[in-house]
């Protein structure tokens, strides 16, 4: 049989170059992805010749490793560290904990206008932030609580964002009610069904959750932007902000800098990536 | 749950237990439906009565404000030139971003979908823009795109693709002409053009294409398996088995990738503001950076809250478009919750 069939229209060989020509199109791809991150990489352990060196340089000249020291020293950049972590943390603690109470809500209990309630969730992911944008500066002045971190992270603790609590409830779906009933039948409250069974066995979910938020809020720009005039309350990415309108002239200083932002976020994604991509592909997108 | 099925008890003990149940409900729910009220529901209203008004927000709203009725709105579409140009920009970025964005997110799930070896390690590298996307990258790209020592400008002229576009100038009657009348630059100034800058925002778009490759891989990973196999005991190659059913299967995650899609592709923000300030001349002003401008800059929270509501509008009536549309290309496979 196999030899009557020419060789390329043989399963196995085709199957071979067919995974050949995926690998060499992922390889080349992967590499216009990372190319940027190396870019700034080495011009940031330049010096500003090396910037703007035609064409660039592969690797930098000397390494310059002091351009990190100079980029963090000449603005207050571990305040500004200090500041993201402060309310990153704080963020993290609130959304998590008050998405997966109220996933629990939307996933378990039988209240009335529940399911009304969850369409009305949904819903609000439509809203964009800009028309709540306004009022919410003005309660945030209204209590006092302009140029303070605050504005930052109260909000994380109502809720924690429709998109969270639509996640965790998902995955609360996946898990077999008979846990709980069992658990029910010895006289288990909600709150320790919640606490010592959903959340336990919801650990890719949280930790989906738990960086998206740190991610997220690491990131935020508006927020700080808007709350945020006093310099030594600034978040990372304002401070960034404030680095490029004064030493926007200096880019191995700048893309130091950006570096460093970066290094939290990456390495809290390289920890919890397994749990993270599993998380993501376990909850689905399924409505 | 399992109260309800507990036989023997009375009615009183029944209904006793419904509003327990009821008020558990609404205690777990708690924290969202105050920040619903607290800060949605109320600032939602708030807004709607604060674009009848011409406000400068730092005053006392009692005695400062003054009402308008709809004369924002009227503005608005009627004499304000900037209204139009930063609804030109948004549109023009979501009609190229959005998908472009999805067939760059769906063609990279399908590559990782294989069966290789090394594959979570090209998951993670497209995943990573997506993590680091924010102030720091956007940093980055813009010395990127800097015409003369950026790296996108030199990879284009040593991979040949400056002279092949000069050649296609040349070659495409009235290219040439057009170009010269329009003083498109070639090799792009990107940011320094009004007409590059925003393809150069659209392509540092397509980085974080991987947030929506890993949705569609969970998409890709619900298809049964059974179906590749009976196409191809028919015979289907791997383009008929992509269009005929990974394709209709994963439409209701395209679906909703394409809805969150223009929900952000109508909120883009940063990018301009950090990179471009709007410029050059305009050609970056975002609706949102317009929006914060009127807001914060320019001190008009009345003439901001309508520009609000006009946004809520829009991507509302797309939203509802795309909703609507979605009967005749979302296909939901028998029931599916």
């Amino acid at each position: 049989m196999a030899s009557t069939t020419p060789l390329w229209q043989r399963r196995s060989v085709r199957d071979r170059a067919w995974k050949g020509f995926t690998v060499a199109v992922l390889s080349i791809l992967a590499v216009v992805f990372v190319a940027p991150f190396y870019w700034s990489l080495v011009a940031s352990l330049s010096n500003l010749d090396g910037v703007y060196a035609s064409p660039p340089r592969l690797w930098p000249e000397k390494l310059r490793l002091d351009n990190y020291t100079r980029a963090v020293t000449i603005l207050p950049f571990h305040l500004f560290i200090f500041n993201s972590f402060y309310v990153c943390v704080l963020c993290v603690v609130g959304q998590v904990f008050s998405a997966s109470l109220v996933a629990y809500a939307f996933a378990r209990l039988r209240w009335f206008g529940r399911d009304v309630w969850f369409v009305i969730l949904l819903g609000t992911m439509m809203l964009p932030a800009q028309v709540t944008m306004i009022p919410h500066y003005q309660i945030f002045r209204y209590l006092g609580w302009i140029d303070t971190l605050r504005p930052l992270i109260v909000p994380s603790y109502l809720g924690g964002g429709a998109f969270f609590i639509f996640l965790m409830r998902q995955f609360f779906k996946t898990i077999p009610v008979e846990l709980e009933e069992a658990a029910r039948l010895d006289g288990c409250s909600n709150l320790r069904i919640f606490w010592d069974i959903m959340l336990p066995l919801s650990t890719p979910a949280v930790a989906t959750i738990s960086v998206l938020s740190f991610i997220g809020n690491w990131q935020n720009f508006m927020g700080p932007l808007i709350y945020l005039s006093s310099f030594e309350k600034y978040t990372v990415s304002i401070g960034l902000h404030m680095f490029q309108s004064i030493y926007g002239s200096f880019p191995h200083y700048m893309l130091a800098a950006s570096n460093i932002a970066l290094i939290p976020v990456l390495v809290l994604f390289f920890i919890a990536q397994k749990y993270f991509v599993q998380g993501i592909v376990l909850t689905g997108m399924k409505g | 749950m399992s109260g309800a099925r507990r036989p023997g008890r009375s009615p009183k003990y029944r209904s006793r237990y419904r509003w327990r149940e009821n008020l558990q409900g609404y205690l777990f729910a708690g924290p969202w439906l105050t920040g619903f009220f607290l800060f949605l529901l109320g600032p939602m209203a708030f807004s709607v009565v604060l674009c009848m008004f011409k406000w400068n927000g730092i005053t006392a709203f009692q005695g400062n404000a003054t009402f308008v009725g709809l004369e924002h709105f009227r503005t608005i579409t009627g004499e304000d030139r900037y209204f139009g140009v930063a609804l030109y920009n948004t549109a023009y970025y979501a009609a190229i971003s959005v998908p472009l964005g999805i067939c760059t997110s769906l063609f990279l799930a399908n590559l990782l979908n294989a069966k290789l070896r090394g594959i979570a390690f090209y998951r993670t590298v497209f995943y990573l823009p997506n993590v680091v996307a924010g102030v720091a990258t956007i940093m980055i790209w813009r010395w990127l795109f800097n015409p003369q020592f950026g790296g996108f400008n030199i990879v284009l002229d040593k991979t040949g693709l400056v002279a092949a576009g000069r050649f296609v100038i040349d070659a495409v009657p009235g290219l040439r002409a057009f170009v010269t009348r329009n003083q498109i630059s070639w090799p792009p100034l990107w940011f320094s053009d009004e007409f590059w800058a925003k393809p150069a925002l659209i392509i540092m778009s397509l980085w974080s294409a991987g947030g929506g490759m890993l949705i569609y891989l969970a998409g890709l990973q619900n298809i049964p398996k059974h179906l590749y196999e009976v196409a191809e005991i028919d015979g289907a190659g791997r383009v008929r088995q992509f269009i005929n059913i990974t394709l209709p299967m994963l439409t209701p995650t395209i679906f909703f990738n394409l809805i969150m899609s223009i929900i952000g592709s109508f909120q883009v923000f940063a990018q301009s503001f950090l990179m471009t300030g709007g410029g050059p001349n305009n050609a970056t002003l975002f609706y949102v950076l317009y929006l914060y401008r009127k807001a914060f800059e320019h001190f008009e929270m009345g003439y901001a809250s309508a520009l609000a509501w006009i946004l809520f509008a829009l991507i509302m009536g797309l939203t509802l478009v795309v909703i609507r549309s979605s009967t005749l290309w979302v296909y939901y496979e028998g029931e599916k919750q």
